[in-house]
């Protein structure tokens, strides 16, 4: 479920950048009031867990499969919602750099759809609902693993949508649905199911452990702005999928994320610039007399005077590319010679 | 990640490149990291059926392995490994996108196909920025860039925790799916509930050791801070490293060098066979 950076625009990499970087500021300030201070160490062993226990395989019932945890509902079942986001993220931090899991600039959008749909839109909207005050037994396995399959539903649409308006991938949003969600329902269910068996284990074993998450002082820990956020992140879902039904220009899908985000400002000069960039990039790039043009056609909209000069313009950029990779690794094994030298 | 013991062998080599003490090397942390990210934000700004006008930005990566004496082989041994994750998405492209782009000589090349190239391209290049940001940093030193640039105090904290203790926990990891495999012959998994009273096992144990580690600190007075070496400094050579790779990038953003070389080059020849 990692998006990479490859997949992503710079503009919902930047919005999905400042939403997590809020949710992770918040849960930071959340956590210095906090008067255990057994947390942050706790926080940094259990992200080194969820690492760990993410390489371990387990085969996966009746399809020959193997699977691993993905542990978003886990950490925030056993840690509290604040906690698990901060010790989710240094998780995909490190995945980020070390194993280019997602990359820096959808780090934002894999914090959002890892950490902070399972932390602060499913566990204290679902779970906590669900398995009541002191979760034990059936009841708990339940909400579990009802909250499983709900963070790997919303997760995997998230992902659809930061896709989707990223324009990279040509994929239409039906068909992309259509793909993710049911694998993904399967993929919820196992981690419900392995997620439930955890913390059972956990309850049996040491039952005190548990209520580490719970906030022991205010029995109503989640505020009503936890309920505006989500509603708002709800609403601009919504607002997407709605347009997206409505109409299939991309024109009227901006122009209803800007209505619903409210983010006009935002997304004005974004689109000035694009459209700047690409006025650019056509005027630097695709100088018609630069094309094989032959003097004697005289009519430039012609056809096949149109296929010459993308043929020209294709064969230039093919020529051209190869010239610079050979550039590039002549220049680097002329480099390390002369520091080898040196 | 094929074996737990495999995916920490190359963690550990990746971080261990930054003990290097090159020009590089020697550059304050927020520097490449900033560097990384300005790169980064810049390629991905390219339109989706952009090829050419990419390739340029290899030479970013390119310049950093030979300056910080990275080895060239392990890092695109890496990058190689993780690109058909990224591309996964990008192969539906040409299904969905038959448009004809441009011709190569009578092959029509639809749109898809550009894009998803553009796409596998992009990948190569975020991936190896952010895989030589690491070889030539170093976690802790990445860790204390970011919370330098505004990331909060308890996450890098939390992250220089964390960064501890992988390697313990994963060792732990490695041990008890090594024992699980020898007794299940072979079979790589061995269902769910085996699966779970092993990471529960792991769990309270990596959750007894952080009680104890802390307590352990809290013996020798620790405040709740890390104090790290913090000897560098936002200098001259790091802004002279900020801004040349920014302006270069830019450069590289809004020229098509390589389209540029090749209409210089086919003009050349074609002017060739028609002047004589």
């Amino acid at each position: 479920m990692h998006m990479a950076d490859a997949l992503v625009s710079p503009a919902v990499g930047g919005v999905m950048w400042a939403v997590s970087a809020g949710a992770v500021a918040y849960s930071s300030a959340q956590l210095r009031t906090d008067t255990d201070e057994r947390r942050i160490p706790l926080m940094g062993v259990m992200g080194a867990f969820l690492f760990a226990a993410q390489m371990i395989n387990f085969s996966i019932p009746g399809t020959g499969s193997s699977g691993h945890l993905g542990g978003g509902l886990l950490l925030a079942i056993l840690l509290g919602p604040h906690a698990a986001l901060l010790a989710i993220t240094g998780v995909l931090i490190v995945q980020a750099l070390f194993f280019a899991d997602g990359g820096l600039l959808a780090l934002g959008c894999n914090i959002f759809n890892m950490g902070v749909i399972p932390a602060f839109l499913v566990y204290p909207l679902v779970y906590k609902k669900l398995a009541g005050q002191r979760p034990a037994g059936t009841r708990l396995s339940f909400a579990v693993i009802v909250s499983a399959v709900l963070t790997l539903q919303l997760g995997p649409f998230a992902v659809v949508l930061e896709t989707l308006f990223s324009g990279l991938s040509a994929l239409p949003f039906s068909t992309f649905l259509l793909l993710m969600q049911p694998v993904h329902l399967a993929i919820g269910l196992v981690e419900g199911v392995v997620t439930a068996a955890i913390v059972s284990f956990v309850y049996l074993a040491r039952p005190e452990l548990m209520h580490a998450g719970l906030p022991s002082a205010a029995p109503v820990a989640y505020p009503l702005r936890n309920l505006v956020v989500g509603f708002l992140c709800a609403a601009i879902l919504t607002g997407g999928v709605v347009s997206l039904i409505a109409s299939k220009d991309p024109d009227g899908l901006e122009w209803a994320i800007t209505r619903v985000a409210g983010t006009a400002e935002l997304k004005a000069p974004d689109n000035r610039w694009h459209t700047w960039l690409a006025g650019l990039q056509e005027t630097a790039s695709f100088l018609p007399d630069y094309a094989f043009k032959h003097p004697a056609v005289a009519e430039p909209q012609s056809p096949a005077s149109r296929a010459a000069e993308t043929a020209g313009t294709s064969l230039a950029g093919i020529v051209g590319v190869m010239i610079t990779l050979l550039l590039l690794m002549l220049g680097g094994a002329l480099l390390k010679r002369v520091r080898a030298t040196a | 990640m094929a074996t737990i013991e495999g995916a920490m062998l190359d963690f550990r080599q990746l971080d261990q490149l930054a003990a290097g003490d090159t020009s590089i090397h020697r550059l304050d942390a927020r520097a490449k990291v900033l560097v990384v990210l300005v790169f980064i934000v810049t390629v991905v700004s390219f339109g989706r059926y952009e090829l050419s006008a990419m390739v340029p930005f290899f030479l970013f990566p390119v310049a950093v392995v030979v300056l910080a004496d990275l080895p060239a082989g392990f890092i695109a041994r890496k990058v190689a490994l993780v690109i058909p994750f990224a591309a996964a998405i990008g192969i539906f492209n040409p299904l969905f996108d038959r448009e004809i782009q441009l011709y190569l000589g009578s092959v029509a090349v639809s749109g898809g196909w550009l894009s998803c190239a553009s796409i596998v391209l992009r990948a190569a290049l975020t991936v190896t920025a952010a895989v030589i940001l690491v070889a030539v940093t170093g976690f802790t030193a990445v860790c204390e860039a970011l919370e330098r640039l505004g990331m909060p105090h308890p996450l890098a904290v939390q992250l220089l925790f964390m960064h501890r203790y992988l390697f313990v926990l994963a060792d732990a990891a490695a041990r008890a799916s090594r024992a699980r495999e020898l007794r299940a012959f072979g079979t790589r998994g061995m269902g769910i509930g085996p699966f779970a009273s092993m990471a529960g096992h792991l769990l309270l144990k990596s959750w007894e050791r952080a009680e104890r580690i802390h307590m352990a600190m809290l013996a020798r007075g620790f405040q709740g801070t890390f104090h790290l070496q913090r000897s560098s400094g936002f200098g001259l050579p790091e802004l002279s490293f900020l801004l040349s790779w920014t302006g270069l990038f830019m450069i590289l953003r809004f020229t098509n060098i390589p389209l540029g070389i090749g209409h210089a080059v086919t003009a050349f020849f074609n002017a060739g066979r028609l002047v004589p």
